[in-house]
């Protein structure tokens, strides 16, 4: 530890805790059978300290959060404990005194940035509510103090911004302008919950660096709650782990990096894909979450621990304190009765090429922008604008970039579900942006797509069997029902279903395993390619191995190709053979998945790349910090599209878009530093 | 046989609602998310109350469907004659009530008529004075002496026997089981049926006791010609029904299969349909329905041989006021599902099944229509009470139904100008308000019910 560190530790840790959670237990529900989303949970954070709460979706994490605020759902209600901020209890509060603690010393900013303003006010008008309602000095100075916490929050030309409306703010800046008004009351405590779930990396590391810029500036704790290990080393000093509404586990950042100590923890850095677990496959956690509306009388996490021992199932484990936190095991801290099982972990990817399957070339999409009465065309969202790709059999090439890049367009345009303005999509031999719908409707059996939410992608008023068995109707697969439900339950047995699920309704079911359905029917008609619309970013990290794991199983099975849109970058690293970076409509680079994630050579990719939080608060990084947001697709910039926020700009970047380069190990970049003129100049 | 079985156009449209209702009741009962909302509905207190009222107005209706010719005599051959007179099984069993006319306006519970007359007296005098009644509180003697305790003392006996029936016919539910009816009766029953259980026992013993007294008085009294105006009243539910559920009926397949097709093909299709229904939409609706029912009465004067009886003929207005009042009555829930539509195509499923190659009508049928279901039972229930009203306020301003047929709005029209005389002839008027008010209220609550149920963004919020 740095002396500097040392001293603010020392800092942090004088005087009374800022915020004191005891026993807090609450409730949602009937109260004969209630949902204990919150079981017992006691945390202390202090000033100046960074709480972070790690869980899965459903584990009572937010349900906390809103204890604190006072701000439950209407059936839900705290049934026991203790809540204290700087020494005075929450829960004693009237009402109308807990309204001027929220927003006054207890700030908190949400995962949605764009439903929680207003968009019929200026956002400057609801910055100088809070500022109102919170801040008595400033009160005769309200314009002023508004247009500091814009600079505050770095907005850049605060004077102007402050009149605009929500919607003419990107989603970095909505979020911005949220935190202005977590900050305008001067808060102790800021309660930040999923605060960047909803934007892209670099937007991510932007907001990051501003939270941590503004703790150091104000003082203030903050209890940031999230999913994602990544953002945990990022941000915490401090550790809680949530499982199924209790804390298990509470360390500090550091050590629990080091050695989680329990099992839950543990298997949760298990099952982060990352390139080094390529040639493993991902160890998983069985089975999910337990529901919460029964009372526990043994360990909760039994059911999927594979160091349960048999006391784990006679009675719950207790908390055990040791100093700088704690956990709720039975076992020694970092005993795993037996390493992961064979079963559980997938072969390595084959990596022989054979053969071109899908040959894209120069695919163009544009949205025509309509105006008037007339509906004249005044203009084109270049959406996708010349993009080149080829997948060869049973490969998996993983398109990346920001959201509004147009990846999810390009999936569509090669499956014609989006019919392309211009350019070719060859597959096995045919051109299919020039097939008719009919001939079309007959080759869509090679070619199939898996969406990013499981539940939106399945009718909710048809039986899983009847979900499953859609794609074979249409194509005449199977002569009768019996046919087709023997070849339902085969494929939900291949996707790790039992049988009997077919004759369920799709709600019935978690996400991890509606995503197993919505993959069973798109293997039903036995695709040669699959295109993969983010299908892990709706999940819990513990289900997305599972997921991953089966993809990757049914490519070395079956031979399928993959194309696998996403944002993350670490699903990218562990699946994928080759790697295309989009930015504004087209690929900036493109190359072998090691090469380009190695040594990325665009300056987007590089920035891309750094800006993805490692869960390693050990590993330093050299980030690029990227300004600014990405420009829209209507209007892009001149020259190069990224060269406004390049750090490497030269001249000839605003006069031209780049040509594609090819780099010595074959990779395809778009950008002049790969120019001949440039060359060894990196 | 003893009558002749008659099938009216409206009866016939109903007969296939009938159909389309048990279809429907077997389809959701095999499909539990179908299922799920209903029993929403049936666990909600006003859900169970306004549906056992409104049965019994079903009940009234349906029996009032069942038309026959009945017969008269026997001609020299032995063949059965049957009178041209249309009646229906409602009117056998309301018989008396049917057929005791006064000579003109009574009172409720009244015994003499309303206005004075010249009086033949047993002396072969004369004498101005109010007659007494030929049916109403016959059974009392001299000038009806003991009419209130009267009037009690039939109350309680028809609303006894009432509770009998209502015995009778909770038992079989109940499986003859008296701790079993006991458990129903506290709501500890697995689906809490107990309010509807009294709602059941309010409305029977009610009814029974105005039923019972119909039949010595005329409980709402009678209107111009003698007509008992209860019996009317009763036979205005049909009218009011059936421009309820019929019009919504005749508009719906147009509705939904335009809306949901403008809204999933959008382009030209879109185009054409919105320009339709916005047209339509801007024609003002009463002025339409006036200009067509007098170009069907002008049709209907003009082709009288055409018909068989009156009532054959009244009924073919009212189906024509129902096409009518649909055709104006669909742009609205077009409209809703066309936006509902324009939605649902671009979720992941419908794209899903198109990446399958699923065909279109495919796809409307299996993914977009089950998807929009909801709001079309949501629209039907809503609109429904809106339709009864409209007919009142149609017939009223006489371009409704009828002038022969029985319907509320007839009742009021006909009270009309009796409001203005001194002293004032209400009971028409109230009793047409009272009859339409109980039945649009019980709707409204039950369409608020069943919304709750149905809409998934209501749902989440409880």
């Amino acid at each position: 530890m740095s002396v500097i560190e040392t001293a603010m530790a020392n800092a942090a840790d004088t005087g009374p805790p800022l915020l004191e959670i005891d026993g807090l237990a609450t409730h949602l529900g009937h109260s004969t059978n209630p949902v204990r989303a919150v079981d017992g949970v006691s945390l202390t954070i202090r000033r100046g300290e960074t709480f972070v709460l790690l869980g899965e979706s459903g584990c009572g994490k937010s349900m906390i959060a809103l204890s604190v605020m006072r701000l439950l759902p209407h059936s839900g209600r705290i049934v026991a404990g203790e809540v204290s901020l700087g020494g005075r209890s929450l829960r004693a509060l009237s009402e109308a005194q807990m309204r001027s603690e929220r927003g006054g010393r207890v700030g908190m900013i949400f995962q949605e940035p764009m439903t929680s303003l207003n968009p019929v006010m200026t956002v400057g008008e609801q910055v100088a509510e809070a500022v109102r309602l919170h801040d008595d000095e400033n009160r005769m100075r309200v314009g002023e103090r508004v247009v500091e916490l814009f600079r505050a929050v770095g907005i850049p030309d605060p004077e102007r911004r402050t009149g605009e409306y929500p919607h003419q703010l990107s989603g970095g800046m909505k979020q911005r302008v949220m935190i202005a008004i977590a900050l305008a009351g001067r808060p102790q405590l800021l309660i930040a919950d999923e605060p960047t779930t909803a934007l892209d990396v670099t937007i991510q590391a932007q907001v990051l660096d501003l939270l941590k810029k503004l703790q150091r500036e104000t003082g203030m704790g903050i209890l940031l709650i999230t999913h994602d290990l990544g953002v945990v080393a990022e941000m915490a000093d401090t550790v809680g782990v949530m499982y199924a509404g209790q804390l298990v586990e509470t360390n500090s950042a550091r050590e629990f990096f080091r050695a989680p100590r329990h099992p839950y923890s543990r298997k949760l850095f298990r099952s982060l894909p990352m390139a080094e677990k390529r040639h493993r496959g991902l160890e998983v956690i069985r089975g999910i979450v337990p529901a919460l509306d029964q009372p526990f009388t043994l360990c909760r996490f039994v059911d999927r621990c594979e160091s349960a021992i048999d006391l784990c199932r006679l009675q719950a484990p207790p908390w055990r304190d040791n100093g700088a936190g704690g956990y709720r095991c039975h076992l020694a801290p970092g005993i795993d009765a037996k390493q992961t099982a064979k079963d559980t972990v997938a072969p390595a990817l084959a990596d022989e090429v054979s053969g071109t399957l899908l040959n894209v070339t120069g695919l163009k999409v544009h949205f025509p922008i309509q105006r008037g009465v007339l509906r004249r065309v005044v203009g084109h969202v270049k959406a996708v604008d010349g993009v080149d790709l080829a997948i060869g059999h049973a490969r998996t090439v993983a398109l990346v970039g920001e959201s509004g890049c147009g990846k999810t367009t390009v999936g569509k345009a090669i499956l014609q579900l989006q019919r392309p303005t211009a350019g070719e999509v060859w597959f096995d031999g045919v051109d299919v942006a020039r097939l008719d719908s009919a001939r079309l409707r007959g080759l869509r059996q090679d070619f199939q797509i898996i969406f990013q939410d499981p539940a939106a992608s399945m009718n909710p008023r048809m039986l899983v069997e009847d979900i499953v068995a859609e794609g074979m109707l249409a194509q005449r697969i199977g002569r009768n029902r019996a046919e087709r439900r023997a070849l339902v339950e085969q494929l939900l047995l291949q996707v790790g279903m039992q049988p009997r699920a077919a004759d369920r309704y799709p709600h019935e079911f978690s996400g991890g395993q509606r995503q197993r359905i919505a993959i069973a029917r798109a293997l039903a008609l036995k695709p040669k390619l699959i295109i993969c619309d983010e299908p892990t970013s709706a999940l819990d990290v513990s289900v997305q191995a599972q997921v991953l794991n089966l993809l990757r199983d049914l490519q070395d099975e079956m031979g399928i190709s993959y194309l696998f849109i996403t944002h993350n970058i670490s699903v990218v690293a562990y699946l994928a053979h080759e790697v295309a970076v989009m930015y504004l409509g087209r690929i900036v680079e493109y190359g072998d998945v090691d090469s380009v994630l190695g040594r990325p050579l665009h300056p987007y990719t590089e920035a891309l790349l750094s800006a993805v939080p490692v869960p390693d608060p050990e590993r330093n990084r050299d980030v690029v910090r990227l300004q600014g947001d990405m420009p829209s697709p209507i209007d892009p910039p001149t020259g190069c599209h990224f060269h406004p926020r390049c750090p490497r700009v030269m001249p000839v970047c605003r006069e031209r878009y780049p040509d594609r380069f090819r780099s010595d190990d074959g990779r395809q970049v778009s950008c002049w530093l790969l120019a001949p003129q440039h060359d060894g100049s990196l | 046989m003893s009558f002749q079985p008659v099938i009216l156009w409206t009866d016939a449209l109903v007969y296939l609602l009938l159909a389309l209702l048990m279809l429907t009741v077997w389809h959701t009962r095999r499909h539990s998310h179908l299922k799920a909302p209903w029993r929403r509905v049936a666990d909600r207190r006003i859900g169970q109350a306004t549906m056992v009222l409104l049965s019994f107005y079903v009940v009234i209706g349906l029996l009032d469907t069942l038309h026959f010719h009945p017969r008269t005599s026997v001609d020299e051959r032995g063949r059965a004659v049957y009178s041209t007179e249309v009646l229906s099984l409602f009117d056998v069993i309301a018989g008396p009530l049917r057929t005791q006319r006064e000579k003109t306006y009574s009172a409720p519970f009244a015994t003499h008529l309303f206005s004075k007359e010249t009086v033949q007296l047993s002396d072969g005098s004369s004498a101005r004075g109010f007659p007494r009644l030929q049916y109403g509180g016959a059974h009392l003697s001299g000038d009806g002496e003991g009419r209130l305790a009267d009037i009690a003392a039939k109350a309680l006996w028809g609303a006894a026997k009432g509770a009998l029936l209502w015995v009778v016919l909770i038992l079989p539910l109940c499986g003859f089981s008296l701790g079993r009816a006991a458990r129903l009766l506290r709501g500890r029953l697995l689906q809490p049926w107990h309010i509807a259980a009294y709602a059941a026992f309010a409305v029977i013993c009610v009814f029974s006791a105005l039923w019972e007294l119909a039949g010595y008085y005329h409980i709402l009294g009678t209107d111009k010609v003698g007509e008992d105006v209860f019996f009317q009243s009763l036979k205005s539910i049909r009218t009011g029904l059936l421009i309820g559920t019929l019009t919504t009926l005749v508009m719906l397949p147009a509705a939904i299969l335009l809306g949901i097709m403008a809204g999933y093909f959008r382009g030209w299709v879109d185009d054409l349909i919105q320009y339709l229904y916005t047209t339509l939409n801007s024609i003002p609706g009463v002025l339409l329905i006036a200009a067509a029912v007098l170009m069907m009465q002008i049709y209907m004067s003009n082709h009288a041989d055409e018909f068989n009886s009156l009532t054959e003929r009244a009924d073919l207005r009212l189906l024509f006021l129902c096409l009518i009042l649909g055709v104006t009555s669909w742009t609205s829930l077009c409209r809703l599902l066309r936006g509902e539509a324009l939605k649902l195509r671009e979720l992941e499923y419908v794209q899903a099944a198109r990446a399958f190659g699923v065909g279109h009508f495919a796809i409307l049928v299996r993914h977009i229509l089950p998807n929009v279901m909801h709001i079309v039972l949501i629209t039907i229930v809503l609109d429904f009470s809106g339709l009864v009203l409209a007919e009142a306020v149609l017939s009223y301003i006489s371009i409704g139904v009828d002038p022969a047929t029985s319907s509320w709005g007839n009742m009021i029209n006909g009270a009309r100008l009796e409001l203005a005389r001194e002293p004032v002839v209400w009971w028409s008027l109230l009793a047409a308000f009272g009859f339409m008010f109980t039945l649009v209220l019980a709707a409204n609550l039950f369409s608020d019910v069943v919304r709750d149920a149905f809409d998934p963004r209501l749902r989440e919020q409880r």
